[in-house]
């Protein structure tokens, strides 16, 4: 795979073919690179967290008495290390590669770009610390405390300042759609993320926020779903929409059906928020158009899954010695299984079982493991011996790492469906007298054996993540990044401007 | 063909893209989160809907401050088994005071809007600081920090009631200067405890019964 191309470049360069004409423009890819070493790590750290998280659920003294090892407080670490952490260091790194070489251009300010990448990291890593000293807002995904949600605005926007600057000054015409996306994800998460997060701060970890009670419910829903959604959601469309295409060596099947679910899925994704507050105390009409909404999201989500696998319906034999195809390709199912389950758990007669229980945990993770983080693997497999212009380290143990990331993946969504469809069951359970069948703690004991599944599964998938970090750190150890020179732009396509000049 | 064309438009100017995201993915918020935040009827307390005391709050800020709302709801539904395990369902009145709203999102633990009155303060005490010692089958973590630290120490609860009352909470001004002394002598469960033991009372007495 990746070694035929890398020793093109190698005889490239020993040609001095006029590619590597020093006077030419090349892409700054040095910072992709250190991107891509964060958001691994990110992913070892917060994943052991969570591990560590479920085994607390079988043996709940594992804190030792350690506050910040309280379950409470873990966890909120946990899931914003995955998202913001893995998650946003993983769309800087694939975003800043993908943006350069659609828009054949060198990134807009190099040094703004180091500057978000090492800010960002800072903001993770002093976040994750807060968290655990115990200042937390509450709201789900938003959890980090006033001082840090500034910091995060503002290097959000010089993140879009970057990205978009990139785009205004491409020397093609068009922009391409995995630019959309990620310009979705750059607009629509700086809208969301501020107005969720206005508050009155207090002291330097204490802030209440603007809005109470019911109608904080709605805003912070409207923020948590659509974090899910443009951030977990159309952020990773984009990496798959530029790296799908590129390493199956496939125009994507229909660019027309990417636009019209582009805007399809920008338009309905923020409606469905409040199926998240079913047979709650908000207002009736605003949970029964969530509903309707979140259904009519099936069709741009499973459009943009069947214009994904049709574009690599002529290339399957590539997935036989592919590993980073494989991993893209899967998260695709996934990705199309977690946005069916979706629409299905929003209707109320689904959602009055699976509320509160595992089973949202089992449908979280069946998008975070399965979608998210084995694209994000697929990803960095296809990119790292590129940047650096050797060969994967080690192809088989790539091959290993991808039937670990679906064993686990398979095991923790079976493990959850049980647990989830169990409880949300039992707790409804009444006798024919109207009496409960079933107390809290027997429900509760006897989800032991789905809890001690999930943490074998959690297991075998931080295992093979390890893996991964093992092999592209071997591969990168030592290594340079590989000087890319901005290739000519076919006149057809070249901007007005460019053309008369 | 001119919808093609504008959109052709679109695909090739960047400041458009902006803007045609910004309008498409703000419909959707305006039409829902506007009409909600403007709604009266979710502002107004129910009858015995007071704002917290500073001891209460104390305490329900160590609950945020713990991560209690990752496993434990806040929010009764209104379905038969519901009401008959944890009492009458959540009304939207009784969380007019709650910033942040802690409804939660999973049931690791029971739901905790009406455990107030359900149990002794001295079982609160013995339960957080070692839930098995009560209840055998819980996986709920201990909490024995909470019993060597001051609530005075949990926050400044004179800057948090002023914040609170720019916010429009009804606090006096009597309420606010107490608040110091009120907290004298408490450690942070005791505080917790009271919390704990006003969720849920704010509903009519006849609708809980």
């Amino acid at each position: 795979m990746s070694a035929t191309e890398a020793t093109k470049v190698e005889v490239a360069r020993a040609a001095s073919d006029p590619l590597f004409d020093s006077s030419v423009e090349s892409y700054e890819d040095k910072v992709v690179i250190r991107l891509i070493q964060f958001s691994v790590i990110w992913a070892v750290v917060a994943m052991t967290a969570g591990v560590y998280l479920s085994a607390e659920l079988l043996w709940p003294t594992i804190d030792f008495g350690q506050f910040w090892l309280s379950f409470g407080r873990l966890r909120p670490l946990h899931t914003n290390g995955i998202i913001f952490g893995f998650g946003v260091s993983a769309l800087m790194a694939t975003g800043f590669y993908s943006v350069q070489r659609t828009s054949h251009v060198r990134l807009y300010s190099p040094r703004l770009a180091w500057f978000c990448c090492y800010a960002w990291q800072l903001i993770v890593l002093l976040g994750g610390l807060s968290l655990l000293a115990g200042w937390n807002s509450t709201k789900e995904y938003a959890e980090l405390e006033w001082p840090f949600d500034i910091a995060i605005a503002i290097v959000w926007v010089l993140f879009g300042v970057v990205f978009f600057g990139t785009i205004a000054t491409r020397k093609i015409r068009p922009i391409y759609i995995s630019n959309w996306f990620y310009g979705a994800l750059i607009i629509v998460i700086a809208m969301l993320h501020i107005v969720n997060n206005l508050a009155i701060p207090v002291t330097l970890g204490k802030s209440y926020s603007l809005y109470a009670g019911a109608q904080d419910a709605v805003v912070q829903w409207w923020y948590g779903h659509n974090a899910v959604g443009f951030l977990l959601t159309g952020g990773f469309l984009g990496m798959m929409y530029y790296f799908l295409p590129k390493h199956s060596g496939r125009p994507i099947w229909s660019y027309r059906l990417s636009v019209v679910a582009f805007w399809a899925f920008t338009y309905s994704y923020i409606w469905a928020g409040p199926h998240h507050l079913h047979y709650s105390a908000i207002p009736e009409w605003v949970q029964s158009l969530a509903v309707v909404m979140s259904v009519i999201l099936l069709a741009p989500s499973w459009a943009t899954m069947i214009n994904g696998i049709m574009t690599v319906s002529t290339a399957w034999e590539k997935l036989k010695t592919d590993p980073a195809l494989k991993f893209i390709v899967l998260s695709l199912a996934f990705y199309g299984l977690a946005t069916f389950e979706g629409p299905m758990m929003s209707f109320p007669s689904v959602n009055v079982v699976s509320h509160f229980t595992d089973w949202t945990i089992g449908h979280v993770h069946s998008g975070a493991l399965g979608w998210n983080a084995m694209i994000t693997y697929g990803t960095f497999y296809f990119m790292v011996p590129r940047l650096v212009g050797v060969p994967l380290y080690n192809v088989r143990l790539a091959n290993l790492h991808f039937w670990l990331a679906l064993a686990g993946t398979m095991l923790y969504i079976v493990s959850m469906w049980g647990a989830g469809v169990s409880q949300g069951l039992l707790w409804l359970s009444v006798d024919e007298i109207g009496e409960l069948s079933f107390s809290f703690k027997d429900i509760m004991a006897s989800m032991q054996p789905f809890y001690a599944l999930r943490l074998i599964a959690g297991l075998i998938f931080l295992i093979g993540t390890c893996f991964m970090a093992f092999n592209l750190f071997k591969t990168l150890a030592g290594k340079h990044a590989v000087v890319v020179k901005v290739p000519p732009v076919d006149p057809a396509y070249a901007m007005a401007k460019e053309v008369t000049a | 063909m001119s919808a093609l064309s504008l959109h052709k438009r679109v695909e090739e100017n960047t400041g458009l893209l902006i803007f045609g995201i910004l309008l498409v993915s703000s419909i959707g918020g305006l039409v829902q989160i506007l009409p909600v935040l403007n709604q009266e009827s979710l502002q107004e307390p129910t009858a015995n809907t007071q704002p917290y005391t500073a001891v209460e709050l104390t305490g329900r800020d160590i609950y945020i401050r713990e991560g209690c709302s990752v496993c434990h709801s806040q929010q009764i539904r209104p379905l038969i088994a519901e009401v008959e395990r944890y009492g009458p369902y959540s009304r939207a009145g009784e969380f007019v005071y709650d910033r942040p709203f802690l409804w939660g999102s999973k049931r690791t633990g029971p739901d905790l809007h009406r455990v107030g009155g359900k149990f002794s303060d001295d079982w609160h005490r013995v339960h957080l600081i070692d839930p098995r010692s009560v209840v055998p089958e819980s996986i709920m973590p201990g909490y024995p920090w909470l019993a060597s630290r001051d609530a005075s120490q949990a926050g400044d609860i004179v800057a948090k009631m002023r914040a609170l009352s720019t916010l429009g909470h009804p606090y006096t001004q009597e309420q606010i200067d107490a608040a110091e002394s009120d907290l004298e002598g408490l450690l942070e469960i005791d505080a917790l405890i009271v919390y704990l033991q006003m969720l849920g009372t704010g509903l009519d007495e006849e609708i809980i019964r």
